[in-house]
């Protein structure tokens, strides 16, 4: 076990009911039961929280930073998605 | 058309986008951080120590919860910072190898000792008060995960400076007069390493132009030195205490304190390991790490025996 590292994890904390799960940062643990509760000293020592999801860091996948254009560009031409595309009378008020 | 990465992140960096860790990056820009990420998290692992010594001695129990808080606080600093720098690729036990191999520096500051308690009140307020006015421009530095740890750790920094300066209010406006001397005594040892805490000169600083163009650095160390010395002043008005400089004075056309030379000699010296704990705050990191080799086996061998009972108990139903 020797100079063995730890294995790193993803921690994710709800601030408060009602709230989605926000990724704060990460630590090292031994297994999921050490990486909540390691979570809850290391991320959660001022309320910050009711809620910790922690996972491990190498189940994480994600696409390519090269791959941005590809993937992201083609909303940026799609402005009949967003409400103000629509010219509408202003007698209409809300809508 | 020929499109130079670099041009591209630099044209990045001006327009204020924030560098993620898998986005292209400048070799020079990831050294540069790794360096500063990794020292800064060394300094706030080694800045528990001076004040660790004083926590079995707080003079009641209100000091003793804020001081334990305080320093609790600085570990969790310390590892918000680790995770930051594993991002840019070098892994939590090489950065320790290279603290406790002595290659990696930290904050000269915490190679000085506190030989009385009114030296908690003269840290808060003084090295924290420093600490907060580099860490505050960090917020927003160009690389995503060090400006997001820094927002975690200034929010936190604040009390820290309070509860130092509570501690010199106390001893000055309602102590005896030797309680008052110490809070002096005090002051006069921690004003000058305070004032080193933001480095060399700028015409000294050789790094400072190239992290100010990737926006890693706001401000230059003169910049926020002069900041600080003009915030503290009026502070240390207020508690009755003399700061232990002849040369300082308000400058009207300044706008400005201006204050006597520093002496860069004996900054130097404590950055090559002469200063009078250097020796003593290392071996005390080396042996936590030594010592606390069994600890790290037995939660490995813990959480392997917890696995193999669920496996166990999944087969058994």
């Amino acid at each position: 076990m020797n100079n063995k590292e730890w294995p790193l994890w993803e921690v994710f904390i709800r601030a408060k009911q009602g709230l989605n799960h926000k990724h704060v940062g990460s630590l090292h643990a031994v297994d999921a039961q050490m990486a909540v509760e390691n979570a809850r000293d290391v991320y959660t020592r001022r309320m910050e929280g009711v809620s910790i999801w922690v996972v491990e860091s190498k189940y994480i996948h994600a696409n390519e930073p090269s791959e941005q254009e590809a993937l992201f560009e083609p909303a940026n031409d799609k402005i009949y998605r967003h409400p103000t595309f629509y010219v509408l009378p202003e007698e209409l008020n809300h809508m | 058309m020929e499109i130079n990465l670099e041009d591209v992140f630099q044209q990045k960096i001006d327009d204020e986008i924030k560098i993620e860790p898998r986005d292209w990056m400048p070799e020079k820009y990831r050294k540069t951080l790794l360096r500063q990420i990794s020292q800064h998290a060394h300094s706030e692992i080694v800045g528990m120590l001076p004040e660790g010594n004083w926590i079995t001695r707080a003079p009641n129990l209100r000091r003793k919860v804020a001081l334990l808080a305080k320093v609790q606080d600085e570990a969790g600093h310390g590892l918000y910072l680790y995770s930051a720098a594993e991002t840019l690729g070098m892994s939590r036990d090489e950065m320790l190898d290279e603290l406790h191999s002595g290659k990696a520096k930290y904050s000269s500051i915490f190679n000085y000792p506190t030989i009385t308690w009114a030296d908690m009140g003269a840290i808060g307020w003084l090295v924290d008060g420093a600490a907060i006015m580099n860490q505050v421009p960090l917020c927003r530095t160009s690389y995503g995960p060090y400006a997001r740890a820094m927002v975690r750790v200034c929010k936190e920094e604040s009390f820290h400076q309070r509860q130092g300066y509570e501690i010199m209010l106390t001893l000055c406006t309602r102590g005896t007069p030797e309680q008052k001397a110490m809070a002096q005594d005090a002051l006069n040892r921690w004003w000058w390493p305070s004032i080193m805490m933001f480095g060399p000169n700028d015409d000294n600083s050789p790094n400072s132009a190239q992290s100010m163009k990737w926006k890693i650095k706001r401000f230059s160390n003169d910049e926020l030195r002069q900041k600080f010395i003009d915030i503290t002043v009026p502070q240390a008005e207020l508690l009755g205490l003399t700061i232990p400089d002849k040369d300082l004075k308000w400058n009207e056309a300044r706008g400005h304190y201006d204050f006597g030379p520093i002496n860069w000699e004996e900054f130097y010296q404590v950055v090559a390991g002469n200063g009078p704990c250097n020796k003593q705050r290392l071996k005390a990191r080396v042996d936590a790490w030594n010592k606390g080799e069994w600890v790290r086996e037995a939660a490995v061998a813990f959480a392997e025996k917890r696995a193999r009972k669920e496996s166990g108990n999944i087969e058994a139903a």
